[in-house]
Formats: structure tokens, C-alpha cells, sequence
């Protein structure tokens, strides 16, 4: 990787690499006293790691000019397999916090894994480390193939790519010490969400200065979303983490806004982390990887614009519905429970897009477990955002809010929808990064399309059952008009779906691992290496084959 | 031209789709959140409403840094179930000074907002050590290095300072204390306990919370503020009096 590195290019990653470290160092000499000292050691260590990685090859030869003649894919390769380790991660630590629910006594007695520590790390690892990598070395290959030109240049990817990963690693290992801000997906304090700053906004500058070397006119439907994607995270993560640190040496911060405010900031972040992080951009994946698998091009244009602009202005006003009844004022829970039933509109639109699509193509779809992973992601989408909308009408809100239906909905979206259109993306994307014939095994793909299949349906049966049961339980009287079912008699009543859950997580981990073993095994054993040439930067192409819109 | 026909130019510009995202994307927010600063009656008046001691608020920071939140909400709605169950539902001006607020999204285990004086200490410091001792079925972990950990007090003051920076209102006096009276709050007998009335008021609770006065443990802090929670002003209760005279 670093022999693809140009002399100047290696000198400005030392560089890069000696600014992080010297910020670990000065982290660890003000944070001593606090548990940031810590953090300030895995900085340095990590800068400090780079500079010797690229030291040590620092005097290999340079590449030859040939190589802007290729797409810049190192990146993105390793993205993918970062991605695929922190799904490992998250799924693991997903179904062991779920297990805690069966038997308590599974943190061992020590402080970093009981649940409240391990939850933010499951949805972190999951979210930001499985999704967000995916997410970024997709966004990579998507950009430069519909643009037909090469990443301007080879520091700022990785620059992205590993500052993204520093990121995760941060929040992760903080939340195990204790450091959280203790909103919901946007836990980390505050000088790790500066250096996300400081990552996302290389990481849009990057794609803008990709999209001005395009040799496309137009701008294809999956970069809208990448950029939506990327843009709108960016403008929740300031506004929802802006807080004042106790000191520069403390990791605790307290936020900005206090009481209903900071609720509807914070509702207005999360329920946005969902529309433009595991939405938005899962889209642009899709919209990429979907045609190209089934070799059909996407079914409406315009019904991809409906869907695009009626997300992006749309979901900005949904997050009140995560507030009904409560001390926000009810015209703000009015207008968040409207524009969510307004919502169903562009995501069927894009729902409709996935299987309208796939029309002429089932018989692939039967064939072939990756694009059955797409299709499937399709239909988990369609449902996922009908139960949304449900969801947050205020009465049926009453009944499911606070219970473990909002648990299932989430995961019906995260292992239906988010996990398998990247299961479906990485396994096409695999083969076409390693100039591989298909992946290792398709045997395993199917194998593991089975085991997310089957574990998702019984992890979001499982919590519908849980949950309806519970708010039932929560509002049902006797006779002489008082509450009939303590709390803890919800409990008793909710253990076996408690195991059924663990085990719907264990299966879906199961495959992730068989999808790693595959990945793995595709990297290692040289396939025949096939040959495509349609697949390289083009000075003035013309259309851009499959992807061209039907209309 | 028809609008289709706008977005076929549109997205042929880099510059102009990032100012359309961004335009789109905003309004939402700026009409659903900007008048909830400016708006008067978004939080009620409450003039008795009092402000965490140090004590309650180390015990807060222990109960954000242990994701209590991720299962215990602090927000009872307006529904007739959970008045009965939690006590009056509660209102913006309880949580005025959470920074951030706590309301929780999930009750894996109960609701929390009016927790305060409902368990004696000795029960809330059994049942942190090991839930199961005080409710057989319980699933929540056990705490048990809390009653063991001394209760960092030295930077109290800088975290009263950075709470002043973003809204409440802390004294200077409040500020020079905050180590002095985290100690004397939970030391009821000590010279220094005067001072922790004088600065937050006679309603204050002044005792040993996990039993022993001579140490000041996390347990000490988090049992402080788990009684103070949904008691920082009697609003909530008077508001529900006065809606039982209209009807």
C-alpha cells in the first residue's frame, strides 16, 4: 500500500502522522489526572504506529505514472475489511449485552461491561465502525466509477479512513472507562467529536474535489445520497454536541442546552443519525450496487429525485415523535408526528425503486444469495419505515414508546435493512476490488443470507412480542381501577423473549463471521484474476452503461 | 420547465446540490427548535427550583457514566397509567438545569423521574451492590465497586464553573465550597454542614447516604441524587393539585 505512495505523498502521512502524535502527547500531559491521560496514550501510540509503518517503507520505489491510469481502491479494500471487524465487534457485544437480559450476573463483577457501559459500545461498534466504514470505502468506488476519475490524491482517503477508525476507537474504549455524553448515538466527548470535525470535513472536501475532476455531466443518484449524507451528519453532530469541557484536561463536558431543548436537539440528532446516516447513505449504496449486481438499470429517475428530496426535507422534522405525551410542547410533537406519516412517501419511493428494479430480474435473485441479500434489504426497508410512520402516531406511540418494540423496529432496520444492503454491496464489491472471478465461496453467502435472514426474523418477532406485551401489562387496571401488573411482573413476563432474542443476535453474529471467513479466504486465494478493462478512469466517456437512467 | 427539468441542471453542480441539501435539510430543525429558546411558555415558572449541590451532581455524572439512561427513563408522560404508577407527570422546568437532560428513551427498568425519599438509603445502597438482594427478579447489574470507590472532589469546583458557563445558576460562594460542601452533605454532624444549607437552602438532605460518615464514596453521590430526583421543586405537584380543582 505504501509502495502506492509517491515520496511527497509518504512525507505529508509522517507529517499527518507526527501532528497526531504530538496532540496524543500533549492529551496525555493535560489529562493526567482524568481518565483522558488514557486516551491521550492511544493517540500518541497510534500516530506513532503510522510514522513507523510508513518510515519503514519509506525508501521502497517509487510507483510508476501508470497508476493514474487505475481507480484508487486501496482505501476502499481496507475500509471494507475494517468494516467487516467492527461488525464482528458489534455483533458480539450486541448479543452479550442481550444475554445480560437473560442472566444479569454476566458482567463478571467489573465496571466496563456491565450494560450501560456495553450498550453504547454495541450501537457504536455497529453503527459508526461496521456501518460508517462501509459507508466510506463504498462511497470511495461508488464516486470515483461514476465519475469516471481518479481520487485526486492518495494522503486525504487515508486520512479519512484511519482518522474515521481513530474515531470509533475512541468513543468505544471511552464508553468502557466511563466517558460518555450520555446522548443517545452521540456519546463521545467532546475533543473526540472536535476530531470527528476535523475527519468529516476532509472527508466532504474530498468527495468535492473528486465530483470537480468527474468526466460525467451529471452527478449520479448514489453521490446525492453520499453527499446528503455526509453534510447533514455534519451539521448534527456540531449543533447536538456543542457543550463547554470542565477543563481541557477533563474528558466530562456538559452540554449547551439543558431540559426539553437539549431533548429536541438530541431527538432531532437521533432520529437524523437514522435518516442520513443509516439511510441516506445505505441508499447511495444502494442505488449503486443494486443495478450493477442485477444488471438492470434503476427503475424510475424521477421517482429516485421524489424520494431524495422528500428524505432530506422531510426526516428533519420527524425526531419530535420520539417525545410524545412528554414535557415538549404538543405543537412540536404535532408537527414531528405529521411530517413521519409524510415520510412513507419518498421511502416507498425508494423501497418501490429497490423491487421495480429487480423486475425481469428475479430469476438472479433466486440464483444468486448477494443480490437476494439486496432484495431482502429492499423489502426490510419498505417495512421498516411503514412501522416507523405507525409508530409515531401518538396513540399507538403511548402504547409502544419506552418498551422493547422500539428495539425491535430499530434492529428491523439495522440487521434487515442497514446490515444486509451492505452484506449484499461488500460481497459484489469483494470481487471487483481483487480482481477476483466471485467470492471464495458462494456456498457460504447463501449460507449466511440464511442465518441474517432467519436471525432478524426472530430478533424483531422476539421484541414485538416483548414490547407489545409490556406496554399492555404497563396500562392494564383491575377491577377496583388500580394498575393491575407491577414492573417486575413485566420482567417475569418478558424473559423468554429475552432468549429468543439472544439467540436471533447469535445466529446473525454467526454469519457475520462466515461472511469475514469468505471475505478473507477471497482476499488470500488468488482467483483468476479477471480482466476489466471497462473498469479504469476514462478521459471523455460517454453514458454510463447499466447506470443510465431508464428514463 | 418543469421541475424535474430544474433538478436535471441541478445535479450537474457540486456546489449548487451541497447549498440545496443544506437549504432543505435546515428548515426543519431551525422551525421545530429556534422557538423553543424564545417561546416563554415552553418551561413553566417554578421560583422554588433549586440547583444540584456538588454531591448530587457527582452523583449525576456517576449515573451518566454508567449509562444508567440506557434503561431507566426520567420522564413521566401525560398519560393516566403512568401518573399512577410514577406520581404527576412531569414538567420542562424539572429538568431546566439538566445539562443534558436525562429523559431516556427506554424503561428496562422503571422510570426514575420521582425515585427521591420513595426507598429509604439503606435500600438504594443494597440494591446498587447487588439488585437481586432487594428484587429477586431484577435484571440490572450490580454496583458493586461504588461503595468502594472514593468520590473525586477536587475539581468540583471547575465543574460547578463549566455548569455556570452553560446556564445555571451558580454563586461564586457555591463555586469556592464545592469540594468543602460535597464532604459536609453527606457529614450531617460536621462543622461545615451550616454552610451547605446556607448556600442551597434548608430542604436540603444532609446524611450519611451509604451509612458511613467517615468516607466519601461514589455510592454517597449517586444515593444523593437518586433522592433528589423529581424534588427539586414542588411544581409538578401543585400543577396536578390545581388540575384536580378545575375538573
Amino acid at each position: 500500500m505504501i509502495a502506492q505512495l509517491t515520496l511527497i505523498e509518504r512525507q505529508r502521512a509522517i507529517l499527518i502522522s507526527l501532528a497526531v502524535t504530538v496532540c496524543g502527547g500533549l492529551i496525555i500531559i493535560v489529562g493526567r489526572d482524568d481518565v483522558m491521560g488514557v486516551h491521550g496514550a492511544l493517540i500518541f501510540l497510534s500516530g506513532l504506529l503510522m510514522i513507523f509503518r510508513i518510515g519503514g517503507s519509506y525508501y521502497l520505489p517509487e510507483p510508476s505514472g501508470d497508476r493514474l491510469a487505475h481507480y484508487y481502491d486501496d482505501p476502499s479494500k481496507v475500509g471494507i475489511i475494517l468494516s467487516m471487524a467492527w461488525a464482528v465487534i458489534g455483533l458480539a457485544v450486541g448479543d452479550w449485552v442481550a444475554w445480560q437480559l437473560v442472566d444479569p450476573d454476566l458482567t463478571f463483577g467489573v465496571g466496563w461491561s456491565s450494560f450501560g457501559r456495553l450498550r453504547p459500545a454495541h450501537t457504536t461498534s455497529v453503527i459508526f465502525g461496521f456501518g460508517g466504514n462501509a459507508l466510506i470505502a463504498t462511497s470511495f468506488y461508488v464516486m470515483q466509477r461514476t465519475s469516471r476519475a481518479r481520487l485526486p490524491d492518495q494522503v486525504t482517503p487515508w486520512f479519512v479512513v484511519f482518522g474515521y477508525n481513530l474515531f470509533c476507537l475512541l468513543a468505544v474504549t471511552g464508553y468502557l472507562m466511563g466517558i460518555t455524553q450520555s446522548k443517545e448515538y452521540a456519546e463521545p466527548e467532546w475533543y473526540t467529536d472536535l476530531w470527528l470535525v476535523v475527519v468529516w470535513v476532509t472527508y466532504f472536501v474530498l468527495y468535492l474535489r473528486t465530483l470537480a475532476r468527474r468526466k460525467e455531466p451529471h452527478i449520479y443518484v448514489s453521490n446525492w445520497y453520499y453527499m446528503a449524507f455526509i453534510l447533514v451528519v455534519a451539521i448534527l453532530h456540531i449543533v447536538n454536541n456543542l457543550a463547554v469541557p470542565v477543563s481541557l484536561g477533563h474528558s466530562k463536558s456538559y452540554s449547551a442546552f439543558s431540559g426539553v431543548q437539549d431533548a429536541m436537539t438530541q431527538w432531532w440528532y437521533g432520529h437524523n443519525a437514522v435518516a442520513f446516516f443509516l439511510t441516506a447513505g445505505f441508499l447511495g449504496m444502494m442505488y449503486y450496487f443494486l443495478p450493477m449486481r442485477a444488471g438492470r438499470p434503476i427503475f424510475s429517475y424521477r421517482m429516485s429525485i421524489i424520494s431524495f428530496w422528500g428524505i432530506t426535507f422531510f426526516y428533519m422534522w420527524a425526531g419530535s415523535h420520539h417525545l410524545h405525551y412528554t414535557a415538549l410542547p404538543q405543537w412540536v410533537q404535532t408537527l414531528g408526528m405529521t411530517f413521519s406519516l409524510m415520510l412513507l412517501i419518498p421511502s416507498w419511493a425508494s423501497a418501490g425503486n429497490v423491487l421495480l428494479t429487480l423486475n425481469g430480474a428475479w430469476d438472479k435473485v433466486r440464483d444468486d444469495a448477494t443480490l437476494r441479500f439486496m432484495m431482502v434489504a429492499g423489502v426490510f426497508y419498505g417495512l421498516t419505515t411503514f412501522e416507523g410512520s405507525f409508530m409515531a402516531i401518538r396513540s399507538v406511540n403511548s402504547l409502544s414508546h419506552y418498551t422493547d418494540w422500539t428495539i425491535g423496529h430499530v434492529h428491523a432496520g439495522a440487521l434487515g435493512w442497514v446490515a444486509m444492503i451492505t452484506f449484499g454491496s461488500i460481497y459484489a464489491c469483494v470481487p471487483w476490488l481483487w480482481k477476483r472471478e466471485r467470492m471464495y465461496s458462494p456456498g457460504l453467502v447463501e449460507a449466511h443470507f440464511w442465518l441474517a435472514l432467519s436471525g432478524s426474523v426472530i430478533y424483531v418477532f422476539a421484541m414485538w412480542n416483548s414490547g407489545v406485551v409490556q406496554g399492555l401489562m404497563w396500562r392494564t387496571y383491575n377491577e377496583s381501577g388500580t394498575l393491575a401488573y407491577s414492573f417486575i411482573d413485566t420482567l417475569i413476563a418478558m424473559h423468554p423473549y429475552y432468549i429468543a432474542r439472544a439467540v436471533g443476535g447469535l445466529l446473525f453474529l454467526i454469519g457475520g463471521c462466515l461472511g469475514v471467513y469468505n471475505i478473507w479466504m477471497t482476499i488470500k486465494v488468488p482467483g483468476l484474476s479477471t480482466n476489466q478493462a471497462s473498469d479504469v478512469p476514462q478521459p471523455a466517456a460517454v453514458g454510463a452503461g447499466v447506470l443510465q437512467a431508464a428514463e | 420547465m418543469s421541475l424535474f427539468g430544474v433538478h436535471y441542471r441541478v445535479e450537474r453542480k457540486a456546489i449548487g446540490l451541497t447549498l440545496a441539501i443544506i437549504g432543505v435539510a435546515s428548515i426543519g430543525g431551525l422551525v421545530e427548535i429556534a422557538p423553543l429558546f424564545t417561546i416563554h411558555q415552553t418551561v413553566e415558572d417554578a421560583p422554588d427550583m433549586r440547583v444540584y449541590t456538588p454531591l448530587e451532581l457527582a452523583g449525576r455524572n456517576i449515573y451518566i457514566r454508567e449509562g444508567c439512561y440506557a434503561c431507566h427513563s426520567q420522564m413521566i408522560r401525560t398519560l393516566r397509567d403512568e401518573v399512577d404508577r410514577y406520581g404527576p407527570y412531569s414538567l420542562a422546568v424539572e429538568s431546566k438545569y439538566d445539562h443534558p437532560m436525562l429523559w431516556g428513551s427506554k424503561r428496562t427498568g422503571p422510570d426514575l423521574a420521582r425515585i427521591g425519599e420513595k426507598y429509604s438509603d439503606q435500600w438504594h445502597v443494597a440494591h446498587l451492590n447487588n439488585p437481586r438482594d432487594v428484587v429477586p427478579v431484577s435484571v440490572m447489574p450490580a454496583y458493586t465497586w461504588l461503595l468502594t470507590t472514593e468520590l473525586r472532589t477536587d475539581d468540583l469546583g471547575l465543574h460547578l464553573k463549566a455548569q455556570r458557563a452553560v446556564g445555571v445558576p451558580y454563586t461564586d460562594d457555591m463555586i469556592a465550597n464545592a469540594a468543602v460542601d460535597a464532604y459536609a452533605q453527606a457529614n450531617p454532624d460536621s462543622p461545615q454542614a451550616d454552610g451547605v444549607i446556607k448556600r442551597y437552602g434548608k430542604a436540603t438532605t444532609m446524611r450519611a447516604f451509604d451509612g458511613n460518615p467517615s468516607h466519601l464514596t461514589e455510592t454517597d453521590a449517586l444515593v444523593a441524587y437518586l433522592q433528589i430526583l423529581g424534588r427539586l421543586t414542588d411544581a409538578a405537584h401543585r400543577t396536578t393539585a390545581q388540575a384536580g380543582i378545575e375538573q
